[in-house]
């Protein structure tokens, strides 16, 4: 049977379940999709680098385990890798002209551990460069357009991810979190979008952005998708000292169609009347579904918070200053020449970093110097406690939170030009990511942009304790089999490689 | 963080890039919004709280000091700006 272009708008599981039976090849499976990549591509750009070769590759060796009678959980699933995951032979540029013909020399964990599942690796993706925006306008190497609206950002930093998934250019997307770089996107492109705990999955092979907060996730049209794909990445790995030791149970048997015994947390700070009437009654009718689904509700208070943008915005440059001294212009990546090796230095670094990029590493710098080290990293970090503390307290009395996942639906190219508007764009995704808690964002519904004629997706935020992974997924779930949000749109395939 | 001016050209110099005139200008303004920004800190009472370097607990791991495989070296330097032999190529940094 040919892999037909409906198969391709099917789950990750049913592609799966469709190679590991034999009713199609993986190498049918990867040959459309790379047809689909080729007639959508120039209307979304959600890749930098197509891997054709190495996925038609990587398929005939899954046919060959299949037919040899072995069952891959993710066999001939259509992967796309955020192009800041390294796979040995692949250009791996984060977005970045300091590494635009960087070849890596060596596979992340990650990406080692989808191919292992089945997974067929079709291409690296845009994101804002090294993971630092929320729009994907920070890579220095191409546009990515939202395939809801083609005027409008996909999301960041993973947009490339989440574009790819939405218009059924890959049934799983890889994307990276510092502080919100996953759930944003998926918000913005109607799809699944899930950040572990911290630690959970290896950052083996992922370029360092802000190593305490950094941590891999999919992108995925189906919650049971995301749970495939954690199952496959998640655990301790040698090369990773801060992947945590803690088993893993699998997450997929563990998916649920109810809400039945849990408590279901409402933050008081994070009241949805600030986001203006659409999107207040959107999040109240959110709420109220997974009260039908059995869940009881109640209010948390997470008072620190507010504080959240604030404390990331020191932590996570000062982090950034320090991994991003790496690219000096000597062993790899781009060289300017100087005048002496300083110059050599200076002027590599000015050519090969981008805006955002250099604003970060300055601010990092600065708040690291001599001086102001206590008064904005040291008391950032003590605020990042205060955080974390908020959150211990919140679950003292609920077993998840919900809450909006960005406070607004995609926006036009060009609408985020001040630094710190784009920087608030993560002010209800970052305060999970400063205490490392699982988190994702589940479509919720369709809201109509006053300057649009297109019904744009935005995304319901639920986030668990450290390492509830099962519990947080099973819910996540619940609720979109009950609310199905995905499909009350059709999908834009058709137009988008018209 | 009573004085939320930057020095950029200072900054710059200590990480290492090269900046214009009109980037030290630019950027000398919008980091010194965000330093405004950040300043919100202040009002927490962070007088008796431990500073969270990681969230999760984690501790120390060793393993043997064995030698082990590793990348490929003509693979590593192929990847090199400029090598020469088995060897990176570097500026002269010695006897100027």
């Amino acid at each position: 049977m040919p892999a037909s272009n409906e198969l391709l708008e099917r789950s990750a599981a049913e592609i799966a379940a469709a190679v590991n039976e034999r009713r199609v090849s993986a190498a049918e499976v990867t040959r459309a999709t790379l047809e689909r990549v080729v007639a959508t591509e120039p209307n979304v750009g959600a890749y930098l680098t197509v891997l054709a070769e190495a996925a038609l590759a990587e398929a005939a060796s899954v046919d060959r385990r299949v037919a040899q009678g072995e069952r891959l959980p993710l066999a001939g699933v259509p992967l796309a890798v955020k192009d800041n995951m390294c796979l040995t032979g692949s250009r791996t540029t984060c977005g970045s002209k300091i590494l635009e013909q960087w070849i890596a020399p060596y596979t992340s964990t990650a990406v080692a551990r989808m191919l292992a599942a089945g997974a067929i690796p079709i291409g690296k993706t845009n994101c804002d460069e090294f993971a630092m925006g929320s729009s994907c306008e920070n890579s220095a190497l191409g546009i990515t357009r939202n395939p809801y609206d083609l005027l409008r950002v996909p999301g960041g930093s993973s947009g490339g991810s989440a574009a790819a998934v939405a218009a059924f250019e890959a049934a799983i997307g890889l994307g990276s979190d510092t502080g919100g770089s996953i759930r944003e996107p998926g918000a913005f492109c109607g799809v699944v979008g899930f950040k572990p705990t911290y630690g959970r999955v290896s950052r083996y092979g992922l370029i360092a952005f802000a190593s305490s907060l950094d941590q891999i996730g999919p992108l995925t049209r189906t919650v049971e998708d995301a749970a495939l794909t954690y199952d496959a990445m998640a655990g301790f790995d040698p090369m990773d000292a801060t992947s945590v030791q803690e088993p893993v149970e699998p997450a997929a048997p563990a998916l649920r169609d109810d809400l039945h015994g849990l408590r279901v947390g409402i933050v008081r700070e994070f009241d949805p009347g600030a986001l203006g009437g659409a999107m207040d009654a959107l999040y109240r009718a959110a709420y109220a579904g997974l009260e039908r689904l059995g869940a009881e509700l109640v209010e948390v208070s997470l008072p620190t918070a507010e504080y959240g943008v604030a404390t990331y915005y020191l932590i996570a440059p000062a982090e950034c200053s320090s991994n991003l001294a790496r690219f000096d212009g000597v062993r790899y990546g781009l060289r300017v020449a100087g005048r002496d090796v300083r110059g050599m230095y200076d002027a590599t670094r000015a050519a090969g970093f981008g805006e955002e990029v250099k604003r970060r590493i300055l601010i990092g710098t600065h708040a690291l110097s001599s001086g102001y080290y206590d008064a904005y990293y040291v008391r950032a970090q003590k605020a990042r406690t205060l955080i974390a503390d908020d959150f211990r307290g919140a679950f003292a009395s609920c077993d998840l939170i919900a809450c909006p996942a960005a406070s607004c639906p995609a926006f036009r190219f060009g609408a985020k030009s001040d630094p710190y508007s784009m920087y608030l764009m993560d002010y209800y995704t970052i305060p999970m990511s400063l205490a490392g808690l699982p988190a994702i964002s589940v479509p919720c519904g369709w809201v109509q942009p006053p300057d649009g004629n297109e019904p744009l997706p935005i995304g319901l935020q639920l986030c668990g304790p450290l390492f509830a992974e099962r519990l947080l997924l099973g819910a996540a779930h619940a609720y979109e089999r009950a609310t199905n949000h995905r499909a009350t749109h059709a999908p834009l395939a058709q137009r988008l490689t018209a | 963080m009573s004085d939320p001016i930057i020095d950029i050209r200072y900054v710059a110099k200590l990480a290492q890039i090269a900046l214009t005139d009109e980037e030290i200008e630019r950027f000398g303004a919008q980091l010194g919004d965000l330093l405004q920004h950040v300043a919100a800190l202040e009002r927490l009472d962070t007088e008796r709280v431990a500073a969270t370097a990681q969230v999760v607990e984690s501790r120390n791991i060793l393993r043997d000091d064995v030698a082990r495989p590793s990348l490929d070296r003509e693979t590593v330097l192929a990847q090199a700006p400029q090598r020469q032999g088995k060897f990176f190529r570097v500026p002269r940094i010695i006897g100027e």
